[in-house]
């Protein structure tokens, strides 16, 4: 560490700021949410779901068999006929009021967001929970506005919808899967990340307090064999998962023989590139941003650095000196910069890569920081001497982990950035207007941030590219996975 | 004493000239009553791949073509059609089409070349959005081609089939690869004579004629292919294509229409069907 940022260091040290947990209600036990009611597994199987920033269990999770399956699709298939045939504004005023009641309890959300996932408390207080609300918000407003949406087409709900979600942004997850497809007159069988599962059932709480007519949304925890219940379920007519690019494979596949539709939001290895003539103590704030962001679980993650030669040693500098300053450690702190990685299962994964990228030869950076004892704990660390065909350039780690390679002209960062199975996200940093536009249509991405980074918003479509999945989440192109035409 | 006719030979066209396929195979074509009309080339999967090759290559420069040229360039492919009329009627005809049949799939190819030439500016107005963020950031989202799509042609009406779904296709900026319908395969090449005289640059469109149960699963499993279209109903057929086109997430998209003619089988969704949205933002604070 240099002299200057241990001085850097020394001036800011934080008293510890702590979110209080005295309001929060969880149960010892959470049930499978069928029908409108909260009820107990066929087989009686439970699981744990643990605190990552401790390890310790915060409670027991229903496990969903696959008759527990079949019970919630039953509900959801029942629930369609009057929910498919309510009116729009019927149907929109029921998510108004799912969007208030998550408002009105954002605290305790986010609070059992950061404890149940691991996520420092700002984001999930000042992103995650907002966007959550936010996006019930605004597909409740297109529940009876849709005939805007499709020009000179009448559209019909698709059915049952079959979601799987991921632990990253769990509760986010759901209203992004939930809203449009309520809007659209669809019912729902959710299945939250086995190791986040407590938002879900928040969520479940909230739903029955609406009033929503039972059925129309049901929750069912599990790992994989749940999931792949849901999957091979002959009664799901739309399969919506987000997640790695080989379950999304999987999936594809697994239903090849059927009339399922499908939307898959997969893997991601974001090109952030930094141009000479960008105002660099932004970029490497939208640097930062990009890869430490929720530990860098995040599938959209700039991943992949990309500095321009000329000022590569400034912003790599830069780059290091701030890393100096982040703060890793307690999710509910308020000063925490980076949080808990959410599984020990995958702090091994990013373990092993960070082993694969010391072992092709590649130079390591991780600042002086104090980690944890107790917990899943990953400094934010940075890999040089990178090129194309290393495997930890290639893969996603979904952790705090960044490449960062150089370059010299237009031509040859399009050409690497694009150089990738993936395409689901990039940045382009640069003062330049014709350069931005030049990049942002030549990036094969589905979505591109310029001058900014990891901004999500309820109106804005998210989705990807090749290998990235298809379909898109969010405005009024995410309505289109969950409506058919008339003919 | 009588002419002796001269026999057309039909190739494939790739990269907008007009090969015999690699494999030297061939498949006879007759009419109803059995009598000869043509040698058809019976392509392989090293033709197929070929093509894809030539595809990509000319992918992002067509893409980077301003839809006005794209437009004309569409519309350009209806007057060279428009003068070929004749050959094509009877074409079709030779093919167990009636004249009065063959006269609606020339016209309505004609038609649907000029419909899809007209939506060339357009289609991006529609299915494009600026997105009101509650932050201070400039959000829009638009459409781009998927890239090279392969395509598998209707059996029926094998002129206005494969215009109808080529068509679209090009008109938002990929190219394509398309095998034409192994029974009505004529008007395919011909078509291709039109295509290289009419200003689409060499790669845009190929077409190979041979048969789809050979074909469709090297045109489903291709690593370099983004979008794969089956026009037909065999349901074990769509169900390879599905599972194939997972290994690298291609877009499967299936029209299980029999007749062609009909106004449904245009429209800007048609486009839509082979675009990716894309969005952007920047920062609106100075």
């Amino acid at each position: 560490m240099s002299k200057d940022t241990s001085i850097f260091k020394a001036s800011w040290t934080y008293a510890d700021a702590p979110e209080s947990t005295g309001h929060i209600q969880l149960k010892k036990r959470y049930e499978l949410f069928i029908d409108g009611e909260f009820v107990k597994p066929v087989k009686g199987k439970y699981f744990d779901t643990v605190n990552p920033s401790n390890q310790n269990k915060i409670a027991a999770i229903a496990e969903a068999s696959t008759e527990d399956v079949d019970k919630a699709v039953k509900a959801a298939n029942k629930a369609f006929k009057g929910w498919s045939k309510l009116s729009g504004k019927e149907r929109g005023k029921y998510i108004f009021r799912i969007a208030r009641l998550i408002q009105e309890r954002a605290r305790e959300f986010s609070v059992i967001e950061s404890l149940d996932g691991g996520k420092p408390i700002r984001e999930s207080r000042d992103i995650d929970i907002p966007l959550v609300a936010n996006h019930f918000f605004y597909y409740a407003g297109w529940a009876d506005k849709l005939e805007y949406a499709f020009p000179n087409r009448k559209v019909k709900p698709v059915g049952v919808a079959g979601q799987i979600i991921p632990w990253n942004f769990p509760l986010l997850m759901a209203a992004w899967k939930i809203a449009p497809a309520l809007a659209t007159g669809n019912t729902v069988v959710l299945k939250p990340a086995e190791t986040t599962p407590l938002t879900a059932m928040k969520l479940a709480e909230i739903i029955q307090e609406s009033g929503l007519p039972k059925g129309v949304v049901n929750i069912v925890t599990g790992a994989g064999d749940t999931g792949a219940a849901i999957v091979n379920h002959p009664d799901i007519d739309k399969i919506v998962f987000t997640g790695s690019t080989n379950v999304g494979k999987y999936i594809q596949k697994a239903i090849a023989g059927t009339s399922k539709k499908l939307t898959l939001e997969l893997g991601g290895k974001g090109a952030n590139i930094i141009f000479e003539d960008a105002a660099i103590d932004q970029a490497v704030e939208g640097i930062v941003n990009a890869i430490f962001f929720n530990q860098g679980h995040v599938c959209c993650a700039g991943s992949r650095l990309f500095v321009q030669e000329s000022v590569a040693n400034i912003v790599i500098q830069k780059l290091k000196d701030r890393m100096e300053t982040l703060i890793v450690g307690d999710p509910l702190d308020k000063n925490t910069d980076i949080g808990a990685i959410n599984s020990s299962k995958q702090l091994k994964t990013i373990k092993d890569y960070i082993k694969i990228g010391l072992n092709e030869g590649c130079e390591i950076y991780q600042p002086d920081c104090d980690l944890p004892k107790k917990g899943n704990w990953c400094a934010p660390t940075l890999f040089l001497n990178v090129s194309q065909s290393h495997r930890i350039v290639q893969e996603e780690i979904f952790g705090p982990v960044l490449t960062i390679q150089t370059f010299r002209t237009v031509d040859e960062v399009i050409e690497k950035a694009n150089n990738s199975p993936y395409g689901l996200s990039a940045g382009v940093w640069t003062q330049k207007g014709s350069k931005i536009f030049n990049l942002t249509q030549k990036l094969n991405a589905g979505v591109v941030w310029a001058n900014t980074y990891n901004k999500f918003d309820p109106t804005s479509p998210f989705g990807g590219y090749k290998e990235s999945g298809f379909g898109r989440e969010g405005g009024l192109h995410g309505l289109k996975g969950y409506v058919k035409f008339e003919d | 004493m009588s002419r002796i006719d001269v026999h057309k030979t039909y190739k494939l066209y790739i990269g907008g000239k007009f090969p015999r396929t690699e494999s030297g195979r061939y498949y006879p074509l007759n009419d109803k009553k059995g009598n000869f009309i043509a040698n058809m080339c019976l392509s392989s999967r090293k033709d197929f791949r070929n093509a894809v090759v030539i595809a990509r290559k000319a992918q992002s420069s067509w893409a980077g073509a301003t839809a006005l040229n794209r437009g004309q360039i569409l519309y350009r492919i209806a007057e060279m059609l428009e003068g070929r009329r004749v050959q094509f009627i009877a074409e079709i005809m030779k093919e167990g089409a009636t004249k009065k049949e063959a006269e609606t799939e020339v016209d309505a190819s004609i038609d649907r070349l000029v419909y899809y030439a007209g939506w060339s500016d357009k289609y991006q107005q529609v299915f494009s959005a600026v997105n009101p963020v509650a932050s201070s950031h400039f959000n829009f989202s638009n459409l781009e081609p998927m890239g090279v799509v392969a395509i598998m042609a209707p059996e029926e009406q094998g002129l206005l089939g494969l215009v109808s779904v080529v068509a679209p296709a090009i008109v938002g900026g990929n190219t394509v690869i398309i095998l034409a319908s192994e029974t009505n395969p004529l008007s395919a090449i011909s078509f291709a004579e039109v295509l290289n005289s009419s200003d689409v640059p060499g790669g845009v469109v190929n077409i190979l004629t041979g048969n789809v149960n050979e074909l469709h699963t090297h045109m489903a499993s291709h690593m370099d292919v983004n979008a794969v279209i089956y026009c037909g109903k065999d349901e074990n057929v769509i169900s390879e294509i599905n599972a194939l086109a997972s290994e690298n997430l291609k877009r499967t998209i299936l029209h299980k229409k029999s007749d062609w003619a009909s106004n449904v089988c245009e429209s800007p969704y048609f486009i839509e069907k082979t675009q990716e949205v894309k969005t952007t933002w920047h920062p609106t604070k100075v």
